[in-house]
């Protein structure tokens, strides 16, 4: 019910706008269909469902605004809603910051959506979960794991011209696996567009790969180590990053990109110059969205260029304000991150370090300090010690205090990116990571 | 049924005047009906019939109508105001040995059968997988029966202008007291929840939680620093009377401490003080410090290492993959002697202290609040269960533990409000200052971090003082310290006495796939812990 085609989802937007009166009036469909199966002691523990349509109005009078959700959609309540919009706009009191509605985009066509997520049945669900704690069970091994898929569209249109239309399905599934004497622990996650491309199977053999070698980890002394940080570990504080990188919060003196007298570190090289990372939402592995929140064109935007800070994220109102062009401006939306590597595999990598320590998850990752974006976390599910190209054996998890800044200035090598956490990031090989301290959890 | 209503950005510097038209005409649109008691019984039993007639053997179902308002605002305008009413009803229900979950928005009779038809169908697909059946302890039914959160002033009622002006002060003084900005939040939640079961039980309830924040920031354009400092306001289970400023729920102290009453303007204005205090603050210098740990700050320790380590799911495997397990295992609990804490070191576990954001009447599985010991003399002694967990541990009744977000949501084990025992002996935060030779005193929440096992944490604050010789010598900054729990909570060498009792909270508190927040409350009074780690965290980039 709630996944409208195009035509379905314009013929409404457009009665929506029919019944206003307003200066300007915006309207977006959203419609989910979503599942998830949940499972851990090598048994399901809970699952279930939704569908959802909804629809939201937003009403301009000058420069006053009033908004409505509702989930009802015969003509009398999708009057009611615009009224209700309208009526709040009219009393409210006019907004500083107000901008106009975007007027018509030229968006691009990312292909997010697959009939094999959107077909998903709860059996599907279950045979897959079934996979993963049977490879599980065969090695006494527990799993736990939890597995959700989605489809949606989204409409938007307003008074101005503006109409958008988009789908996409989504499935994620990650799962820990732990020996029955709790000595050990591994994990792997895995993300698609197209449910067809998950083999739970071979997913939960990863973890417990990780699981039976971690067992019997041995005490390191905590301190400076070079790391080996897979996609996994090493997403989190990249995207911690990208999203600081924050143009308001800059220009107003609290960002780590601002500087003494005001000034901002655009344009200046902040970390090693092999590091780069960008949006695209045309990107076949990691297919993104037509519009932002704004209703502006996702296009390709180059946050760091050879270590060089190349934009920063500009809301609408931001941007006039310091006289950018609003189109031009990259949006703030920093979602589905891409950070370039090269050809080399994780193993390879492995190889060409002499003295390491391989991180498979970093966990609880938490802001420390906002000015020098120090974090700090745990390392999880599969810490290996690694001396001449070799792991050795596997090690206790450490808590670590770090700074991604610092850390990608660090940077020895990049291996192959592999979408993880809805970004492609690659495995990187960084000197000197800060471990303060060990921790007994397995 | 789903509605919101909202402004974006709608805020205007000095505009008050207008404020009442556009007030009240959001309070207008937002306000909605209960549900009907008789409605929601009879639907309860339409949920309850057709379950056990597709099968099940055991059926709870929830109607429910969550009201939400949350208004944010920054400096001299409204950022937003959000006014959420959802209603529905979510049915559980046990099936060949399986349990299942189906949630609809549409209050109908029919609509609500198909529902629960729908969770014995998803119950009987899980029972597959599934080895051994549910064992559900046993609950008698209580009847019809209604419980109400004991709120003086109900926030929803408050006039929207009033609570708008009432932040807007805040921020003007803060301004006027040199801060460079400050946002400031009112969350306000009301839970008109219904739940009934096969059990017998009919049960109405009305639950209010409320937190007033905010965070204040000082910039330094020379130097291009900037620090911050947050509301020292807690989340709490009461009406809006808590924002009262009532002089007799606060504490004098190194700074003001707030307890049954919050004066938002007043610790406003302290914040921006404060934050620019911090900017000019002594960097700490890492080493062991003795740490005087305030109950605004303590709450958060407890919540991460005692709360989140002591429930069952997790020592049992259930959050594995996302949250992780714990430390506190079946043998450690089973030996009797586990020393978790010191002898002085009491922990309980409750769900019925007045004006605390775990009270409820019942749980969303049936079970009467209740307050049990989870430590006792140091000791670990017990853990926070539901139901189906009972029965592990070998006993025979759920501890009130079920709770779900909302009517959509499935209802699963978390936490009660977790407590630290006052201290039995006569003794202040001030005396307590007194015996330390070198130590920081700490205020207020800050970063915090812990591991999936709940061994080795590092906790940040607002405000830290230096201790040197019994006397408070100055501020610091750049201050972290890391423990492990057991460790931690054994160096624990003094609580201070019952008068300086005080609930934190914690509004938001994520568990579960898919996430599902909760709000809990964690009472303690100033304690003392000897010889902790503290790092600097100061960095250069």
């Amino acid at each position: 019910m709630s996944l409208l085609t195009e035509s379905e989802a314009r013929a409404i937007l457009q009665k929506t706008l029919s019944f206003s009166k307003a200066d300007e009036c915006q309207v977006s469909l959203t419609g989910v269909r979503a599942g998830n199966l949940r499972f851990a002691r090598n048994t399901v523990s809970t699952s279930g469902g939704s569908d959802t349509l909804s629809l939201a109005v937003t009403a301009s009078l000058g420069r006053k605004s009033g908004a409505a959700t509702i989930n009802e959609f015969d003509d009398a309540s999708l009057e009611r809603a615009v009224h209700a919009a309208e009526e709040l706009a009219r009393l409210s009191p006019e907004n500083p910051e107000f901008m106009p509605q975007v007027g018509p985009q030229t968006y691009l066509e990312p292909k997010a959506y697959f009939d094999a997520t959107a077909n998903l049945t709860q059996e599907d669900r279950v045979r897959w979960a079934a996979a993963s704690i049977g490879h599980c069970k065969e090695r006494k091994l527990t799993a736990a794991g939890y597995l959700s898929d989605s489809a949606r569209f989204s409409a938007l249109a307003n008074s101005k011209g503006l109409f958008g239309y988009q789908r996409r399905t989504d499935l994620d599934f990650s799962i820990t696996t732990r020996t029955d004497d709790g000595t050990g622990s591994g994990y792997a996650v895995a993300d698609y567009n197209d449910a067809s491309r998950l083999d739970a199977g071979g997913v939960t053999a990863i973890a417990a790969r990780k699981a039976l070698q971690s067992r019997e980890a041995r005490a390191i002394e905590p301190g400076k180590y070079t790391v080996i940080l897979e996609p996994s570990a090493g997403v989190t504080l990249v995207n911690l990053m990208l999203g600081a990188m924050n143009a308001r919060l800059t220009d107003e003196g609290r960002s780590f990109l601002s500087k003494p007298g005001g000034a901002s570190r655009l344009g200046e090289k902040i970390v090693d110059e092999r590091v780069n990372l960008w949006t695209d939402p045309l990107n076949a592995e990691l297919p993104g969205n037509k519009w932002g929140q704004d209703g502006r064109a996702q296009r390709r935007t180059d946050w760091i260029q050879g270590g060089v800070v190349k934009n920063v994220g500009y809301t609408r109102f931001w941007a006039k304000k310091k006289g950018l062009d609003e189109n031009a401006a990259p949006s703030p939306g920093f979602g589905r991150s891409i950070m370039g590597g090269t050809d080399t595999s994780l193993d390879d990598l492995v190889k060409s370090v002499k003295r390491g320590v391989l991180v498979t998850r970093l966990w609880y990752i938490r802001a420390v300090d906002p000015q020098t974006l120090l974090y700090t976390g745990l390392t999880r599910d599969g810490t290996f010690f690694v001396e001449n190209g070799e792991i050795k054996f596997p090690v206790k998890n450490f808590r670590f205090n770090e700074s991604p800044v610092i850390m990608l200035n660090n940077l020895e090598a990049l291996g192959r990116p592999q979408r993880v956490e809805n970004s492609l990031i690659p495995p990187m090989v960084l000197r000197d990571f800060t471990f303060s301290s060990l921790s007994d959890a397995v | 049924m789903n509605r919101r209503f909202f402004i974006r950005r709608a805020g205007a510097a000095g505009s008050l005047l207008l404020l009442p038209a556009w007030t009240a005409a959001a309070e207008r649109l937002a306000a909605g009906e209960p549900i009907a008691l008789a409605r929601k019984k009879r639907l309860a039993d339409a949920a309850l019939n057709a379950a056990v007639k597709r099968g099940a053997t055991y059926a709870d179902v929830r109607i429910g109508r969550y009201l939400s308002q949350s208004i944010s605002t920054r400096e001299t305008k409204v950022d937003g105001v959000t006014n959420d009413e959802s209603r529905g009803a979510g049915v559980r229900v046990i099936a060949d040995g399986a349990w299942g979950f189906m949630a609809t928005d549409r209050l109908t009779e029919d609509s609500i059968a198909r529902a629960a038809a729908e969770a014995v169908a998803i119950a009987k697909a899980n029972a597959r997988l599934q080895d051994e059946p549910v064992v559900l302890a046993p609950q008698a039914g209580v009847g019809e029966t209604a419980w109400c959160t004991p709120i003086r002033i109900n926030p929803f009622a408050v006039p929207l202008q009033e609570k708008v002006e009432h932040l807007l002060a805040a921020n003007r003084a803060a301004l006027g007291a040199g801060a460079s900005f400050i946002n400031t939040q009112l969350y306000q939640i009301n839970e008109q929840k219904y739940f009934a079961s096969t059990d017998g039980s009919y049960i109405d309830q009305d639950i209010h939680r409320l937190w007033p924040t905010f965070t204040v920031t000082a910039t330094d354009p020379k130097t291009g620093r900037f620090d911050t400092r947050n509301a020292l306001s807690s989340p709490m289970g009461r009406g809006y009377e808590y924002l009262g400023a009532d002089p007799a729920g606060k504490r004098p102290g190194v700074t003001v401490r707030y307890f049954e009453s919050y004066d938002l303007a007043e610790d406003a204005v302290l914040a921006a003080q404060q934050a620019r205090e911090k900017l000019a603050a002594k960097r700490v210098v890492a080493g062991q410090y003795d740490l005087v740990l305030d109950p605004t700050h303590l709450g958060l320790t407890i919540h991460e290492s005692v709360g989140h380590a002591t429930e069952l799911d997790r020592v049992l495997g259930y959050e594995a993959n996302y949250a992780g397990t714990s430390f506190a295992t079946l043998d450690k609990w089973k030996s009797k002697e586990f020393r978790y804490g010191s002898p002085i070191v009491n922990f309980f576990a409750d769900r019925t202290e007045a004006g605390t954001l775990g009270a409820v009447g019942y749980d969303d599985e049936g079970v009467p609040a209740k307050r049990w010991p989870l430590v006792k003399n140091g000791i670990l002694v017990d853990y926070q269960k539901t139901r189906d967990q009972a029965h592990i541990v070998g006993q025979r009744a759920g501890d009130g533990c079920s709770f779900a977000q909302s009517w959509n949501a499935v209802q699963f084990q978390r936490m009660p409000n977790v407590s630290l025992q006052p201290g039995a002996e006569p003794l202040t935060p001030a005396d307590m200052i007194k015996g330390v030779e070198r130590g920081i005193y700490i205020v207020g929440r800050g970063s915090y971090s812990i591991d999936q096992q709940r061994y080795n944490f590092q906790f940040g604050g607002q405000l830290f003082y230096e201790i040197k010789n019994g006397e408070i010598v100055g501020m610091l900054r750049d201050v972290a310290y890391q423990s492990n729990t057991q460790e931690f909570w054994n160096s624990c060498a003094a609580i201070c006495d019952r008068r300086d009792y005080m609930h934190f909270g914690s509004f938001f508190d994520g568990k579960g796939q898919p996430s599902q927040v909760s709000a809990v409350s964690h009472g303690s009074a100033t304690a003392r812990f000897n010889k902790v780690n503290v790092l600097n965290t100061g960095r250069k980039i």
